[in-house]
């Protein structure tokens, strides 16, 4: 019975971990850069959703779940602008500067991004407004219960998981996408645009990173500017544990994590999760270094 | 313009290397206790720096959980001052040993992962570090809060009190240091660092052992960190889990690169970067980070090289193309 409760919140919150992984394993798969400041985006959204609810509550007198999905898309606007600029002024000029320049741009993007949060925010703990995250829950059996709100969580991460890989593997922008992953120099020469593909990425990704901001701080009600490092980075091991730029990879990831963490802090000791998370994933990197389903790369030679 | 006297100090480099450490050693006298500790704070990083570049910059390993080491050698000396009362200045073997060790421990099985690999295997062993210290591991880290009242070290009967001491202290160890990278740049294992950075299989197929070398980068630059975190207990005498945060980490993998992989001379650039002028900034504080962020992101854009270079990076980046080739 507890098993069954504890594998409902895992899967729930591997969904938050595979929508934020989805973000790191598109820009490493068209990049190959590991995003810092992608966590920071997340973050963003959650904040920016905080701002768009708490206006709206306050004209409407009170928090109500409609709320939701207006604040969501106007988040994932400006979070898909704020990804496109990043990329556009941190990232363009430095593709041809070797590995390490662009690892200490993206560092210094999330700097810039989390000192502005806690400025204009504060450090303290923020909370969204009652009323917004629908309320009551079903029993499925005895003990166990699944809330609207997981329900809610469970929904939205599946379509937009199951759109992306759609998206990715249908159609010919995503065709394209997965050619620019693969190489930028053929890609040019088959008549991609790749800035173009990789300024896409950069909308879908933090995108979707600013959807899981708003949803997670719906779910858990209160955050503070910890929030984009501390999710970011366990997102990122969901990412590589799939094998990065993997988007399924990325999405079992995800939930693997998920489970894993909330069956190690009810079963062994909440204070001791996150050390458990990372060693799995040193674990699986030394016998598995490209993740879970990620392709062998041959050595070159 | 005449520049004959540029190229006399370059005939005759102790002219300008002696000309520094007496700017050093002479630096701290005019200054205030604050400015005295800046100074300290500024020769201690540059030490971590350096250690972090025989990883980063000789070997061109991704390390970006150096912290954590760090963190190691000041838990070590605390510990070992705490629990069994061993003078400060003995604990330093200790610290560097220990620090050392876990480096050799951790990175051994991990060696082999590629570059982004390596960079993320290193964070979650950070982290793994600091967890393991605020959840108290073993019942002697003293958990969230860290540990307090470790005993100044003496020398001579001399208590190292006043800031001055101590940053006389670390410019000690900072000389060492630098006269022991020189020495390494030059030497054999040096050569094979650079040789496995720029051509793994071509180092192999040359006859250097890549594992060995790799390793002892690893273990050399861990051991140097835990010593500087040995000296900063000493200073401080409170110690706490942050020392291992990721920041920490990201402030030193910056050192390294923003003012140069690969070069001693970067190092100090990248600490008076990085450490002196936010100190300096003190009335921005709330501002900081994003100032250091929008540092690192124009000082990327404009000279992915960093400021000041090793001859060999500048050379290889001019080379290099665009990921995909």
């Amino acid at each position: 019975m507890q098993l069954l409760q504890q594998i409902i919140n895992g899967v729930t919150i591997g969904s938050f971990y595979a929508l934020v992984a989805l973000g790191y394993t598109m820009v490493y798969g068209v990049l190959k850069l590991i995003n810092f400041a992608h966590g920071d985006l997340f973050m963003w959204g959650a904040y920016l959703g905080l701002t768009g609810v708490s206006l709206l509550a306050g004209l409407a007198g009170a928090g109500q779940p409609w709320m939701a999905v207006p604040v969501i898309t106007g988040v994932l606007a400006l979070i898909a602008l704020t990804g496109v600029l990043v990329e556009r002024v941190a990232y363009r000029p430095l593709r041809a500067a070797g590995r390490l320049a662009p690892i200490i741009s993206a560092l210094g993007v999330a700097f810039i991004l989390e000192s502005i949060a806690r400025n204009v925010y504060g450090a303290r703990w923020r909370t969204y407004p009652t009323g917004v995250a629908p309320a009551g829950g079903f029993v499925l059996a005895g003990s166990v219960r699944i809330s609207t709100m997981q329900i809610a969580v469970l929904v939205i991460s599946f379509l937009l998981m199951a759109g992306l890989y759609l998206f990715v593997q249908r159609t010919r922008v995503g065709t394209a996408m997965r050619a620019v992953s693969l190489d930028h120099t053929v890609s040019r020469l088959m008549g991609i645009d790749v800035d173009r593909i990789i300024a896409l990425v950069f909308v879908i990704g933090p995108g979707l990173g600013g959807i899981a901001g708003v949803v997670v701080a719906l779910y858990y009600g209160s955050f503070d500017f910890t929030l984009g490092w501390s999710f970011g980075l366990k997102a990122f091991i969901a990412a590589i544990l799939g094998g990065i730029g993997n988007i399924p990879g990325a999405m079992l990831g995800g939930m693997f994590l998920g489970l894993v963490e909330t069956l190690a802090s009810g079963y062994i000791s909440p204070q001791w999760k996150d050390v458990i998370a990372y060693v799995i994933l040193i674990i699986i990197l030394i016998f598995r270094p490209t993740g879970i389903l990620g392709e062998r790369v041959a050595a070159k030679v | 313009m005449n520049l004959s006297w540029l190229s006399r100090f370059r005939e005759r480099p102790w002219l300008w290397q002696s000309g520094l450490i007496l700017f050093a050693i002479l630096l701290p006298l005019p200054l205030g206790d604050y400015y005295r500790t800046v100074a300290w704070r500024t020769v201690l990083y540059i030490m971590l720096g350096l250690s972090l570049n025989l990883i980063v910059g000789y070997a061109g390993l991704f390390q970006l959980g150096h912290a954590a080491f760090y963190a190691l050698g000041a838990y070590t000396a605390a510990i070992l001052n705490l629990q069994l009362g061993i003078p400060l200045f003995w604990t330093f073997p200790a610290s560097i040993l220990v620090a050392a060790l876990f480096g050799f421990l951790i990175t051994r099985p991990i060696l082999h992962l590629r570059g982004d690999y390596l960079a993320i295997v290193t964070i979650a062993f950070g982290e793994v570090v600091r967890l393991a210290l605020v959840n108290n591991i073993f019942g002697i880290t003293g958990g969230a809060n860290g540990l307090s009242g470790i005993a100044r070290p003496r020398l001579l009967g001399l208590e190292f009190r006043q800031p001055i001491y101590h940053y006389y202290l670390v410019l000690f160890f900072l000389l060492i240091t630098i006269f022991a990278m020189r020495r390494l740049e030059n030497s054999r294992l040096g050569r094979a660092w650079l040789y496995v950075r720029e051509d793994e299989t071509a180092a192999e197929a040359m006859g250097i052992n890549t594992t060995q070398v790799k390793l002892l980068a690893f273990v050399l630059g861990s051991g140097w960190a835990g010593l500087a975190g040995a000296l900063y207990a000493a200073r401080i005498t409170v110690i706490s889990p942050d020392l291992a945060r990721f920041m920490e980490s990201v402030v030193m993998f910056c050192i390294v690169v923003l003012g140069g992989t690969g070069s001693i001379p970067g190092v100090f650039i990248g600490a008076l970067g990085m450490v002196t002028l936010p100190e300096l900034f003190r009335p921005l504080k709330d501002w900081r980070d994003a100032w250091l962020g929008v540092t690192m992101v124009v000082m990327m854009i404009a000279r992915p090289e960093g400021l000041w270079p090793s001859r060999r990076v500048q050379l290889e980046l001019q080379e290099s193309e665009a990921p995909h080739g």
